[in-house]
């Protein structure tokens, strides 16, 4: 059921992606106008919420290596543990965007490294076609991130969230990025 | 009513320092459904799960949140502490605020924030999760030992007098490994073979281990308890249930010149060849790549010479299916491979040799009946120059670890040499002497005092070969701060130790991890040094670091020890991290099938009394499915959930983050 709920959502979504995309097109100018506006009302420093799908085996234990070598990185990632990146629904990753989430990383073993032997492959498959969806919707491409990190990388774990910090910061907060979020939740 | 109970805690002053234990446990008090919140100084302590214990019975909790180290540290811990409460424990569930968040942050605040974060997250999950039980699975009670060298001859040994059976895999046509072709051992320099050949034959006359030399490993399916192993028994050519090892064969083989890969390349085989005289089992196989019989199709002359009409030059590779319930890898190293170093000769030159080479020609079995001579003229060498970590702890043409043995066996080899040649030179450039182990710095110091080994600390830039044939090395000697020329007759170099080739493909099958260099990953570096990644498949020897034989011994024992222990109960318990077909609303369209890695999904009938088919689905097989979600997530008609993490479980814990 909540499956259908949110996928009845998506399409919902979609239309309004659309329907902005054409009002983009016919008044450039006064998008632009209020953009400009909205900046200016944002406090110095924004901390984006990013959420991250990680699999069990790899990315968590990256994350795990990444603290018992006291690596700092910003605190602006929230994990969601899973099994295998093979288990991520792409309605995980809209219900984090709806929910507020300025970015959403999945990562997982690296290809040939799967636990699970082919989750990640699975998981890279679906990354492609939904990655398209979500383009095709209006959401901005930066602020969805995909990386492979293995239990051994505890560095380049630490590294891709304080990147992934800082793209999103100077990307600015997702509502007010993308028409189709403010107008139907806002 | 959910009633979730939250202990945090401080973990000494790991999680305290940063995080405001105080601040987050009374913010999880007030999270809805939390009817307990307590913050303790070391929650895994016994007084702290005392509390936890007490508070599932008195609070009447149905849920446990514990926010302190990682899951992956303590889970099992707290979930055994929730199970004797009383308390079904998959419905404990842990939030990292110590890998995750106190030891990655300096912000208390922020980090404080977090960690709130972090604990809303799971009582949010645990209020959806359900009652699940361990799944029982039967083990069966076969190990499977793969690599015949002496880790691997331990290992199954150790196992064997534990009385469970063992099948050993070996690649070579003989077990023993590279401990086989040493001549003498550090640091008491007794004879290899004398130590080894006894074991091997051990291993041969053992009732409990197959040997199956000469195949190699297929491929691998199943887990832990149940693996599938296909064998590949390479094509032999001789029947060895009718072969008596005579050795009228080889005697008889026209082809006489392959450079023999026991010797290392000094000695001289046959075709058909057994690797070296005490070879176990000691009988010999034909080399299909050399003998003319099987290339140009005519010679026969071993078939002729056998009175047992063993041969068979139409022998096939035959593949053997075999169920094991563990598996140890013990496949060992290879040398690098020193072309790379075009300053040291780049592989040119014979008298420029490696640590295997000098083993075997000290070897009373070698080719030279154990005299040190040269490779290029046969003369024995008044000058022998070792260099020391020859591909070791040099990440820009080599690998950057320590390859740890070979100070110690250059030590030897020095030592060897003086013994042979008295009035030799024995000179050692070395860049530090890494003598770590018992009786190990001790035989260091009698090579440089008693034997009178030159040790030189420092690199040799260039070796040149002069035209009467000497080796003509350039070094420095940093000590004494001054460049330095010796003239040698033979060049030993103590290559790195790396992993044999192919082993990544054979850790692909068994699902274990290796490092960058090709070494297989230790679950655990500290505290489960044998165990891997992969539950059920253990490691013992070099194949997961550079190792010496003591080391690499009490390696396999130990791994031989977790063998027994996982074969000491007759079913194994599991995480029952299973996928679920709800049968109502499976369409069979049978994406799931398609995409599950591991074969659990099968068709299914449902059948009315009559045995009418009513609809066909899809059902997981509970024993072979792993849990890691792929056809939940591909699911169409959204009818499969996974136990432990479905929709409604990882939905609230993304809605909660808002």
């Amino acid at each position: 059921m909540l499956k259908q709920q949110f996928a009845r959502r998506f399409l919902s979504i979609c239309a309004a992606g659309l329907r902005t995309r054409r009002a983009d097109w016919d008044r450039t100018g006064l998008m632009a106008e209020t953009e400009t506006k909205k900046v200016e009302a944002t406090p110095a420093v924004f901390e984006p919420k990013i959420v991250a799908f990680v699999c069990n085996w790899c990315t968590y234990a990256g994350a795990d290596l990444a603290g018992t070598s006291r690596l700092q990185y910003a605190p602006n990632v929230r994990i969601v543990k899973l099994p295998c990146t093979g288990r991520i629904d792409p309605l995980f990753i809209l219900k984090a965007f709806e929910g507020g989430a300025d970015a959403v990383l999945v990562s997982g073993c690296h290809p040939g490294d799967c636990h699970y032997t082919s989750g990640n492959y699975h998981a890279r498959r679906r990354w492609a076609i939904f990655r398209r969806l979500l383009e095709f919707t209006g959401i901005d491409m930066r602020r969805v991130f995909f990386s492979w990190v293995s239990a051994a990388e505890g560095a380049k774990f630490a590294d891709l969230i304080n990147r992934i910090t800082a793209d999103v910061r100077a990307a600015g907060p997702f509502e007010r990025t993308n028409p189709a979020r403010r107008r139907l939740w806002k | 009513m959910a009633r979730v109970g939250v202990f945090l805690c401080h973990c000494g002053e790991n999680i305290g320092r940063t995080v405001d234990c105080a601040a987050v446990t009374a913010a999880a008090a007030k999270m809805p459904g939390v009817v307990h919140a307590v913050d303790y100084k070391y929650m895994c302590s016994d007084p702290g799960q005392q509390m936890i214990k007490q508070a599932i019975v008195e609070k009447k909790l149905t849920g446990v949140v514990v926010g302190a180290c990682s899951p992956r540290m303590h889970e099992p811990t707290f979930r055994r502490a929730a199970a004797e409460a009383g308390l079904n424990p998959f419905l404990l569930e842990m939030s990292n605020l110590r890998e995750h968040c106190s030891w990655v942050h300096e912000d208390r605040a922020k980090a404080t924030e977090k960690a709130v974060d972090l604990v809303r997250v799971m009582v949010e999950k645990v209020k959806h999760n359900r009652k699940l039980h361990s799944i029982r699975v039967p083990i069966e009670p076969t190990a499977m030992v793969v690599g015949g060298g002496i880790a691997g001859i331990q290992a199954a040994l150790d196992i064997a007098n534990g009385g469970k059976k063992v099948i050993l895999v070996e690649k070579s046509p003989s077990i023993g490994g590279h401990m086989a072709r040493l001549s003498e051992t550090f640091p008491t320099l007794d004879c290899s073979q004398c130590i080894l050949t006894p074991r091997m034959v051990e291993v041969a006359s053992h009732p409990n281990i197959t040997l199956m030399a000469y195949s190699e490993v297929e491929s691998v399916e199943g887990f832990v308890g149940n693996f599938d192993v296909t064998v590949r028994k390479k094509a032999r050519y001789v029947d060895w249930s009718k072969c008596t090892g005579c050795g009228d064969c080889w005697a008889k083989c026209p082809v006489k010149k392959i450079p023999s890969e026991f010797d290392a390349g000094l000695g001289k085989r046959t075709a058909i060849y057994r690797p070296f005289p005490q070879a176990v089992p000691n009988k010999p196989v034909i080399d299909q790549e050399h003998c003319i019989m099987l290339t140009k199709g005519k010679c026969g002359a071993c078939a002729k010479a056998c009175q047992r009409g063993a041969i068979n030059y139409k022998d096939q590779d035959e593949l053997v299916k075999i169920k094991v319930g563990a598996v140890v890898l013990a496949t060992g190293f290879d040398l690098w491979d020193h072309s790379a170093y075009g300053e040291y000769g780049g592989g040119r030159w014979a008298d420029v040799i490696d640590g295997f080479q000098f083993e075997r020609l000290a070897s009373a079995s070698g080719p030279t009946d154990g005299e040190i001579r040269r490779p290029s003229d046969g003369r024995i060498p008044q000058t022998v120059v070792f260099i020391q970590c020859c591909g070791s702890r040099d990440d820009k043409m080599g690998k950057a670890y320590c390859s740890k043995i070979c100070c110690m066996y250059t030590a030897k080899h020095a030592m060897l040499y003086k013994h042979k040649v008295h009035e030799g030179r024995a000179v050692i450039f070395y860049m530090d002497i890494r003598a770590g182990g018992k009786g190990y710095e001790e035989f260091v110091r009698r090579a440089i005092e008693a034997d009178g080994a030159e040790y030189v600390r420092g690199r040799v830039s260039r070796i040149y070969r002069r035209a009467d044939g000497k080796l003509i090395v350039k070094g420095a000697d940093t000590l004494a701060g001054r460049p330095m020329t010796v003239e040698a007759d033979l060049v030993v170099l103590a290559d790195a130790i790396v992993p044999r080739t192919g082993s990544e493909r054979l850790a692909q099958m068994f699902g274990v991890g290796y490092d960058t260099d090709g070494f297989y990953s230790e679950a655990h570096p500290k505290l489960r040094p044998v165990e891997t990644s992969a539950a059920g498949v253990f490691l013992a020897g070099a194949c997961q670091a550079p190792k010496d034989i003591p080391d690499a011994v009490s390696q396999a024992s130990a791994a031989a020890s977790k063998v027994l222990g996982l074969f000491s109960k007759p079913e194994l318990e599991r995480e029952p991290i299973i996928a679920r077909v709800n049968e109502n609303t499976c369409v069979h369209c049978r994406a799931c099938i398609a995409a599950c890695p591991y074969g659990a999904i099968e068709d299914f009938e449902i059948k009315d009394r009559k045995g009418n088919v009513v609809k066909r689905v899809a059902r997981v097989n509970e024993g072979l499915c792993q849990g890691c979600g792929t056809c939940v997530a591909i699911c169409r008609s959204n009818s499969i959930d996974l136990d432990g993490f479905t929709d409604e479980q990882v939905f609230s814990e993304i809605v909660t983050l808002e």
